[in-house]
């Protein structure tokens, strides 16, 4: 059984797009990337798989259950940390995980004194008191205190230093080696690189890629550095192309043997041919 | 009842603001009683031949050297309007602000149904209405045995409970409103409570603006009318209520089925 199945989701606001036709499976137990710039439908996505927002078609199920129809079943399996964790002003840290436990009719004390302990949460600081990334520390013992079986992360990082991030992601690889699927929404690539399995690249309300990471990477689409003086204009499928001087960088996903007949024309100092990173991935799907 | 002790303890200040300044004012007004009761005659003679004025505030209904006129009149515009305010605007925010505060997100992802949800917080409304007429109407009865005069049970009873009904009303319109609400609205809320009122003074002064008693829950909570007959119209209590039912109703549709932004 998949934890998340979307199949064919499409949400307008009005006249504005926000997802269209939009399919996608996520395996349980899976550490899914979903990624996309800002305004792509990440959050359209996010915000229909919990129910927040109804689609105009297509189904959204997770765990086999559709959210239409089972939305509190499907809520009290899933921890969710929204990218901007905001809480009731006036209460104290404890009280609001506290109530996160109670309206989830569970007892999660033991679980949220050791998530507080390693995210270093001061528990009793009121929530209009906290810095943007303690705020965001809130939201992550909201979110995972109870043991979801699936939990949905959105720009889980933003505000988090350094040192929490790499305490945040541990105890998330954590929770997933003991089961829970992990769904990712990330703007930061090197995040999704290292911790998903697969990811799905979203554009304009559609994906428009969706394989495992590896596979993401391994595109057909080139790094290509020169050093030296070359005119790459009669050249096709260059993309990303940054010159300065006397070199070029560009990302190119024509045939290779085109790009080196084309560099052999020219008396160049160095080139080198390279893997393109995640991000690098990610522009050349959105250049 | 986990949602229903969060709402009340997030509004226990604005109760206990709400609940001790009208409390206040009605135990100040009744101390100054014993008073006014010695003038009375030059008072009621004044208030008598303020043309359309004594009209609208029922002044020539009721006695101001009785206590039940003089708590009609001067104790039930304070009870009348600020019971009003009150109910208006926790309910017209009750359900908006957590949109408008960002908390919707928070709350509507944890596995409670949204209809559990508008349940809880119209308990929540309908308990913070009740404790506050509890108290004022203690304050009120206390205040009235401490100047040492008689307690006119069945007027004062009449009057608060028809307070409380005139609340209950404005929280039902205002909870339905609520529900369509993304920014708040306490600007509504008031305008409505101020509206009502102000719609039951028209109705008193003009013959042709009487239907307006339909509209306005002011119409069966007049002070002056109560205290005079003794006795609430219950047909305008029932229009009364039906508006509540169907405000509480809409806001239950339209909340369940909302887009939460």
């Amino acid at each position: 059984m998949n934890a998340i199945e979307i199949q064919k989701l499409t949400k307008y606001y009005g006249k504005h797009r926000g997802i269209v036709d939009l399919s996608l499976s996520v395996a349980d137990g899976e550490f899914f990337g979903f990624i996309g710039p800002n305004g792509a439908g990440k959050s359209t996505t996010i915000r229909t798989l919990l129910g927040l927002i109804h689609a105009d078609s297509g189904s959204a199920g997770i765990f086999g259950k559709d959210i239409s129809t089972h939305k509190d079943d499907i809520l009290s399996q899933i921890g969710y940390l929204p990218s901007e964790a905001v809480f009731y002003s006036g209460m104290r840290v404890r009280d609001v995980i506290r109530l996160s436990a109670d309206l989830r009719k569970t007892d999660c004390q033991k679980e949220a004194h050791m998530l507080c302990d390693r995210l270093s949460l001061d528990t009793s600081k009121k929530v209009e008191e906290l810095s943007f990334g303690n705020r965001k520390k809130v939201g992550i013992v909201c979110a995972l205190q109870c043991r979801p079986r699936l939990c949905i992360l959105d720009e889980p990082t933003s505000g988090l230093d350094p040192l929490m991030q790499r305490e945040f992601f541990s105890i998330l690889k954590e929770f997933h080696a003991q089961g829970m699927a992990v769904f990712l929404s990330s703007h930061i690539l090197s995040e999704i690189q290292r911790n998903c399995t697969r990811a799905a690249i979203i554009r304009e309300g559609r994906i428009i890629a969706c394989d495992s990471v590896d596979a993401l990477s391994r595109t057909n689409a080139k790094r290509v550095h020169i050093q030296g003086d070359a005119d790459l204009h009669a050249l096709s499928g260059i993309r990303d192309l940054q010159q300065a001087g006397g070199s070029s960088s560009f990302l190119y996903s024509g045939d290779i043997n085109v790009l080196i007949a084309e560099l052999s024309r020219y008396q160049l100092q160095d080139v080198s041919i390279s893997e393109p990173d995640l991000e690098e991935i990610f522009m050349h799907y959105y250049l | 009842m986990t949602m229903i002790r969060h709402e009340l303890r997030q509004s226990r200040i604005s109760l206990a603001v709400w609940t001790i300044s009208i409390g206040f004012l009605l135990a100040v007004c009744i101390c100054m009683f014993p008073e006014m009761k010695t003038e009375m005659d030059s008072i009621n003679d004044v208030f008598s031949s303020m043309g359309s004025f004594t009209e609208a505030f029922g002044m020539d209904r009721v006695s101001f050297g009785t206590l039940p006129g003089f708590y009609a009149v001067e104790c039930g515009n304070i009870l009348g309007l600020g019971g009003a305010f009150f109910a208006s605007l926790i309910a017209i925010s009750v359900l908006a602000k957590e949109e408008k505060d960002h908390t919707a997100e928070f709350l509507l992802t944890h596995p409670v149904r949204r209809s559990r949800i508008v349940t809880d917080k119209l308990v929540s409304v309908l308990l913070q209405i009740i404790i506050l007429n509890a108290v004022v109407y203690a304050a009120a009865v206390g205040s009235i045995a401490l100047v040492g005069e008689p307690i006119p049970w069945q007027e004062i009873s009449l009057l608060h409970l028809a307070y409380f009904l005139l609340q209950i009303e404005l929280a039902g319109i205002c909870f339905g409103l609520s529900a369509f609400l993304k920014r708040g609205g306490l600007g509504l809320g008031l305008g409505i409570a101020i509206i009502m009122y102000f719609l039951n003074l028209i109705a008193n002064i003009s013959k042709s603006a009487e239907f307006l008693v339909y509209i306005t829950p002011f119409g069966y909570a007049d002070g002056a009318d109560l205290v005079a007959d003794l006795t609430m119209n219950g047909r305008l209590v029932l229009i009364g209520m039906s508006f509540a039912v169907i405000g509480i109703i809409a806001g239950y549709v339209n909340y369940c089925r909302k887009d939460i932004s």
